[in-house]
């Protein structure tokens, strides 16, 4: 019994001490600040058109359905309230940090898989600079930088999808869906909509590091970290977010 | 970074063990080799040849014995005073470890910008470059600075690692298997370039191979700087004793001597690596 739970565990214990390290590192010099900026770059920049899109579509999607079973009770005037609260609450962060997840921890796994295997990593360490610090903390600050702002893009764009439908196959006036969409919200929401990503882009960054870092067996083993990192990062994003969740509901 | 005191060993292991899960991969080795020191390491794959470099190297903990680099026991070090010794060592990964996402000027220039000993004390950028430019004149691939490290042949990354080792002139070298998946005339490129680098600088290299040829050149030629050829050694000197012959087999040094007594092994798994 206890052998079924050790390799778990383990894996468990390996995470937390890389967690514990990178966060030290972000303190510590050397700070690589030109890593940061490229990651931005990569996985901010990167993932806008993708998230945008994403996100308008979401706002659609919520609209069309919300709109059609609010008009059965005569309450078409509530679709701006709901979009708003279930895509800045729920669904902005988490639909934005699953699209990052399958884009960024797979690509950051397989970058750092395929140096691991190709002994860049031992490279890295035998000429004077600690790996964690150089790939891993500069991928954390850069994840955590980016996904709450691509969030932010995304539920604005949602609550605009959600005014499409809303105007042009529901004929509510525009006042009438931002108002209320608008004066919804209050602070709980916002910051709840906002801890979410920066809890997501840790999670992701720090899942597909740890994934990458410990391949091996040659390009196989990159194909097998790829599709771990972003297996678990999915699922932990969908555990966390319950957790969170929890949390702003009490408050 | 000052010369210490008793620094004449340059690297010794003493009763090293370590294994990975249930396999061994080094069974009480213990050695020791001055400056201007030549060790071939020959031995089947995965017979602990790689791991013996990572432990001098401090990449990998051995699990007992003691490592002692420069004189110093460095078998408990942090990795932050592990960089200090690593800058006085050189390293050729076996497949060159060159870093993708850099050209071949920066992967070069890498060790001079990031090794915390080296950066104090070479500053300027010029100085880099000059540096840089050097080592790659070394390994004739001065023409190469610009290029990545996918637009190279196999025998080119290999001596633009040699040329990313010995930039920061180490008085150690590790080279892992430097020959290895290169044709012959390539192979002998790079062997006469880790000779030339020895005898100029009288570094100590270790120099793992599985090619007996590698271990032949290194023991019996030597560079000549008059002419910039490499030749064979006269016979009278004494440089047998400067190079010695390791054979490694499921993690043990299973044979350490000279040329001469590589070549009178009687031991079926010794004499694969005599000829």
């Amino acid at each position: 019994m206890l052998d079924i739970l050790k390799t778990p565990v383990e894996t468990f214990q390996d995470f937390i001490v890389l967690t514990g390290r990178a966060f030290k590192n972000i303190f510590r010099s050397p700070h690589y600040v030109d890593d940061i900026l490229i990651q931005m770059d990569t996985i901010g920049v990167g993932s806008l058109p993708i998230v945008m899109l994403i996100g308008l579509f979401s706002g659609l999607i919520m609209g069309n359905q919300m709109a059609r079973a609010l008009r059965t009770y005569g309450a078409q005037g509530q679709i701006g309230p709901i979009v708003s609260i279930t895509i800045i609450r729920e669904l902005g962060p988490v639909l934005v940090a699953l699209l990052v997840a399958g884009r960024n921890a797979s690509g950051i796994a397989s970058e750092l898989g395929s140096m691991k295997v190709t002994e860049q990593i031992d490279a890295m360490r035998a000429l004077g600079t600690d790996p964690i610090q150089k790939l891993v903390t500069p991928r954390l600050i850069a994840t955590a930088i980016t996904l709450p702002l691509l969030t932010v893009i995304a539920d604005y764009l949602g609550l605009l999808g959600g005014f499409l439908i809303a105007r042009f196959m529901f004929d509510i006036r525009s006042a009438q869906y931002w108002t209320p969409a608008w004066q919804t919200l209050v602070y709980n929401d916002v910051v709840q909509g906002l801890v979410k990503p920066l809890a997501f882009a840790i999670l992701i960054a720090l899942v597909g590091c740890f994934y990458g870092m410990r391949t091996s067996g040659g390009t196989e083993g990159v194909g097998r970290a790829t599709t771990k990192a972003v297996v678990w990062s999915s699922i932990w994003i969908f555990i966390v977010t319950y957790f969170i969740g929890n949390i702003f509901v009490n408050l | 970074m000052p010369e210490t005191q008793g620094e004449s060993t340059v690297l010794e292991f003493r009763d090293i063990s370590l294994r990975f899960g249930s396999e061994i991969a080094l069974d009480h080795v213990s050695f020791a080799m001055s400056a201007g020191d030549s060790r071939i390491v020959f031995g089947v794959a995965g017979s602990g040849k790689t791991t013996l470099l990572k432990v001098a190297l401090g990449l990998v903990k051995p699990d007992s014995g003691r490592v002692y680099v420069f004189g110093q026991d460095a078998t408990d070090l942090k990795e932050t005073a592990w960089f200090h010794l690593r800058a006085r060592m050189g390293i050729l990964f076996q497949e060159g470890g060159l870093f993708d996402s850099m050209n071949i000027a920066e992967n070069v220039a890498y060790p001079l910008i990031n090794q915390p000993a080296l950066r104090e004390r070479i500053g300027q950028n010029g100085a880099v470059d000059e540096r840089v430019r050097e080592a790659l004149r070394f390994v004739e691939l001065e023409h190469t600075l610009d290029k990545f490290p996918s637009e190279l042949s196999g025998g080119m990354r290999r001596r633009v690692g040699i040329a990313r080792a010995i930039v920061t002139e180490p008085p150690l070298l590790l080279y892992d298997s430097p020959t290895a998946g290169l044709d012959p005339i390539t192979a002998n490129t790079i062997i006469n370039l880790i000779i030339k680098e020895r005898d100029l600088r009288d570094a100590a290299s270790i120099l793992v191979t599985h090619r007996f040829q590698d271990g032949h050149l290194m023991a019996d030629f030597r560079y000549n700087p008059d002419n910039g050829q490499i030749e064979k050694m006269p016979l009278k000197e004494d440089n047998q004793v400067k190079t010695k012959f390791f054979v490694m087999n499921g993690g043990r040094l299973v044979f350490v001597g000279t040329r001469a007594e590589l070549r009178a092994s009687t031991d079926p798994y010794v004499m694969k690596f005599a000829k």
